[in-house]
């Protein structure tokens, strides 16, 4: 039986950011999907601090979890108010069509 | 052996929401997939020690950001099947990235010796130790002040953004919301607004409702 320690944390840390990556290559032009996947990327940092934290048994890591927490929860609401406003202007939300600034 | 066992359920719950969303066809099962993959991180997160941080990613994540997500997804009409067309091209390269970097991490964590230094604090048998929830609001009110201050004008700012980017002034070209315009009301002429006819007795007026002709109605722009 396995013991815990903080190589099982940060191993699944690494798979679920590489997962959230992926996410973002085959939703490529989704934004919302692209949204929901950088949040499984924060869900990765923030268990490596967890997971960090408790084995160290220090706390600073849960604070700066709780300020990503924070920070995502900005994000997003800021990421969906634009794309909101991207569907009404342009009426879908394919990132190709954000092409205004011919970029 | 029983923490062991809830730690390996939570992960395979983590990745199986983050697999969710990552493949899942239709965003309405992405979504689903983030509930699963947040609701198993909080267990885990409690298994770690950071109760409070559990019940806030519930509170955040299943409570408010899902919500968001579902409000945005309803809102918004889109064809999502058309939106994964076309990611056949950028696949392998794709993957073959992203395979690689989840190699090299697995790898840099497994080969990598960890020191962990010594634990800052030692709860020594028999002293009290405070709930997870003490702990943090010990430290968070008093070395981490000024970012705490930091993150709530973050949360203000975002939520200032957020409705000064979605708000629109409803006038009469944006929406079809019944206004008083004084101008359009005061010109009206007879011709427009009133219709005389003579009805044959027995018959009616021959129009099963009044149409005004000088009232269009207007339809939302660019519906």
């Amino acid at each position: 039986m396995l013991n815990i320690t903080l190589v099982h944390v940060l191993v699944l840390s690494s798979l679920l950011l590489s997962l959230g990556v992926a996410g973002m290559v085959l939703n490529r032009r989704n934004i919302i999907a692209i949204l929901m996947c950088l949040e499984l990327v924060l869900l990765a940092v923030s268990l490596n601090l967890v997971g960090t934290a408790h084995f160290r048994s220090d706390l600073g890591g849960q604070v700066f979890s709780f300020f990503i927490l924070t920070v995502a929860a900005a994000e997003l609401a800021i990421g969906l108010a634009i794309v909101t406003l991207f569907f009404r202007n342009r009426g879908t939300i394919d990132i190709d069509a954000a092409d205004l600034m011919k970029g | 052996m029983i923490p062991d066992l809830l730690f390996l359920l939570f992960s395979a719950g983590i990745l199986a929401g983050g697999a969710l969303v990552a493949l899942g066809k239709n965003p309405m099962v992405g979504i689903l997939g983030m509930l699963v993959a947040f609701l198993n991180a909080s267990g885990l997160f409690i298994l770690l020690g950071a109760e409070f941080l559990g019940l806030l990613i519930i509170m955040v994540y299943v409570g408010a950001v899902a919500i968001m997500f579902l409000f945005v997804l309803m809102t918004i009409d889109v064809d999502f099947a058309a939106l994964r067309e076309g990611w056949a091209p950028y696949l392998p390269l794709g993957l073959a990235t992203v395979a690689g970097l989840a190699t090299l991490l697995v790898l840099a964590v497994m080969g990598t010796p960890l020191n962990l230094g010594t634990p800052v604090a030692v709860a020594t048998v028999g002293a009290v130790v405070p709930e997870n929830i003490v702990q943090l609001g010990q430290v968070l009110f008093t070395q981490y002040v000024v970012p705490f201050q930091v993150a709530g004008l973050l949360l203000l700012v975002a939520m200032i953004g957020a409705i000064g980017l979605t708000h629109r002034p409803r006038g009469p070209h944006q929406m079809p919301i019944k206004r008083q315009d004084i101008g359009q009301q005061v010109n009206r002429t007879k011709a427009e607004a009133l219709s005389l006819t003579t009805p044959v007795t027995g018959q009616g007026a021959g129009v099963t409702h009044w149409e005004g002709k000088g009232v269009e109605k207007k339809g939302r722009k660019g519906a």
